[in-house]
């Protein structure tokens, strides 16, 4: 049970001058359960990486298998498989076709073949994860609404076919930071609730600091680094920066503080454990003099 | 997804081709079009292939690329040639029930297809060489003496440009928007016509949508620096015609007269 990549190479408009190679040899394995975060600078092959996980785009070598079925070899096998994954793309409100957003939710689930009933029930369900009030929104035009809450359909959109992997490619690009956090807070919401994978892409790290178990680290079409987030922080901070992934405020300030010569130990990247790492060092220091 | 498309696509590159005047690849491509319905003789038909041949070498363009661009409109040429292959009387080669292949409908279906074959390497060739924005100049500039007759010459190369600038665009959009509702388990390609022209809707409605954002943004765009008509407007590049183009010319006039002598007096 997983989805697994196979020595993947992704080549965008192979046999024309503008080719260009977007992936390389990558092998990887995304476990049922895992919240996996995957980082890297724009254009280091974050988004072609993802459109693999659900056979949107064809390898042009190596293979992509979903709970050991390869998706381009056995074809109505491959596209239960495919039900699996869920993808929410960059800008999702931008896939709004419907009058309502009821409907719109609906498509997703009606295009499985549920039963109205379980349907109706999916939407509310998924609406209710995304923080949208079904009494007041499911018969209005989605195009009627702001910026936001259109994403929010969008994402409900996705969730609504309860998929076992949810990959969200930048879910937050161009929401204000109230926003950005509320959307975290859910998709964490929803991880906790339904125990499935969540594939979350982004270039921002303080984004994901607080939510992924494990991070793959993206640069130029590779896997650089694949490790849980305190490990990379702390033991990889180089090959970090050398990816162009910025390093987010917690660790920039630990890293002062511990150049400063304050001796702060390993913790956890939260604010609480983090303050209290930095109680506990100073505390000592006090002690020693 | 649909980055195969390779009809009407520009490709960047230095060739002798690429650095004709665009003008003089229109007017030129306008000529050899007209010239190639000169032809009816085995002979005239070897000259324009050696010239097509001779002009796809100066272009630089691989042969591969050139071959793609015959993709789309492959079902055109098999049934030119198969409508002309069945159809013209004369002498019957094979009859296979109602269907009689005769010799002349063999040779004017070959003559019919290669004539389209033609048409589509050399309006490919101009737009492969030309970019979108040097070609829509030089319409503008071909077109600007009609200004005196109240012709908006500029308007509608500006129109043109913005329309070629957005294809890629949309494209893109597309197969974005295609993606996100086949993750959402929209079918494109399977089921009857009805069926999937329905089924084209959650496609349709966002891309239709974006359009219409994209124009707003660009005509807000436009307006907020000030942009208005083609008077006194002044270009960073300006149209050249140098010895090159008189090359082109000269060898475009030798094929042509080489096509009138084979036609009239032959």
């Amino acid at each position: 049970m997983s989805i697994r990549l196979e020595n993947v190479t992704y080549t965008y408009m192979q046999g024309t001058p503008y080719e260009r190679v977007a992936l390389q040899g990558i092998n990887l394995e995304i476990k049922p359960g895992e919240f996996v975060g995957i980082i890297g600078h724009t254009g280091s092959g974050k988004s072609t990486l993802v459109q693999h996980f659900n056979g949107l785009l064809k390898p042009s070598s190596g293979n992509v298998r979903i709970d050991d079925i390869d998706l381009h070899q056995n074809k109505n096998e491959a596209k239960q498989a495919k039900k699996k994954v869920g993808m929410v793309f960059q800008y999702p409100e931008h896939q709004l076709f419907e009058e309502t957003v009821f409907a719109d939710i609906a498509f997703g689930p009606r295009n499985i073949g549920l039963s109205e009933e379980e349907i109706e029930i999916r939407v509310r369900k998924a609406m209710q994860f995304v923080g949208l009030e079904y009494d007041a929104v499911a018969n209005r035009s989605p195009f009627q609404l702001s910026g936001g809450q259109m994403r929010r359909i969008a994402i409900a959109g996705v969730i609504a076919t309860e998929p076992e992997y949810l990959i969200l490619d930048e879910p937050s690009a161009g929401l204000d930071p109230q926003g950005r956090r509320e959307i975290f807070s859910q998709i964490k919401e929803l991880h906790i609730a339904t125990g499935n994978s969540v594939i979350l892409v982004t270039h921002n790290m303080e984004d994901i600091l607080q939510l992924a178990t494990r991070l793959i680290v993206m640069d130029n079409g590779q896997v650089v680094l694949d490790n849980s987030p305190e490990n990379l922080f702390w033991n990889h901070q180089n090959q970090l920066q050398a990816a162009g992934v910025d390093v987010p405020h917690i660790i920039s300030l630990l890293q002062k503080l511990r150049s400063a010569g304050l001796k702060i130990g390993e913790c956890q990247l939260n604010a609480e454990s983090v303050a209290e790492a930095v109680c506990e060092a100073l505390g000592r220091e006090k002690n020693d003099q | 997804m649909i980055n195969n498309i390779t009809f009407g696509q520009y490709f960047p590159g230095n060739s002798v081709l690429h650095r004709l005047d665009p003008r003089t690849k229109i007017v030129g491509t306008l000529l050899f079009i007209s010239s190639i319905f000169l032809a009816e003789k085995t002979t005239a038909y070897t000259v324009i292939l050696a010239f097509i041949i001779f002009a796809v070498i100066v272009s630089g363009i691989s042969l591969r690329t050139i071959l793609r661009s015959f993709r789309p409109l492959w079902i055109i040429l098999v049934f030119t040639l198969g409508i002309h292959m069945f159809s013209t009387p004369g002498l019957v080669l094979y009859a296979w029930g109602p269907l009689t292949l005769t010799q002349e409908g063999l040779r004017q279906g070959i003559f019919m297809s290669s004539r389209l074959l033609f048409l589509i390497v050399i309006s490919s060739l101009l737009t492969f060489t030309t970019s979108p924005i040097v070609l829509t100049d030089g319409i503008e500039r071909l077109l600007s003496p009609f200004r005196k007759i109240g012709f908006p010459a500029h308007e509608l190369a500006m129109m043109m440009t913005i329309a070629l600038r957005f294809i890629p665009t949309l494209l893109e959009e597309t197969d974005r928007i295609m993606k996100a509702q086949m993750a959402r388990g929209a079918d494109f390609s399977s089921g009857s016509i009805i069926r999937r022209a329905q089924n084209m809707i959650p496609l349709l409605i966002p891309l239709f949508i974006s359009a219409f954002r994209r124009a707003d943004e660009l005509a807000t765009a436009m307006e907020a620096r000030c942009y208005r008509g083609g008077e006194n407007r002044t270009r960073m590049k300006e149209l050249m015609i140098t010895w090159l183009d008189g090359v082109a010319v000269m060898i475009l006039l030798l094929m042509l007269g080489v096509l009138g002598y084979l036609r009239w007096w032959q």
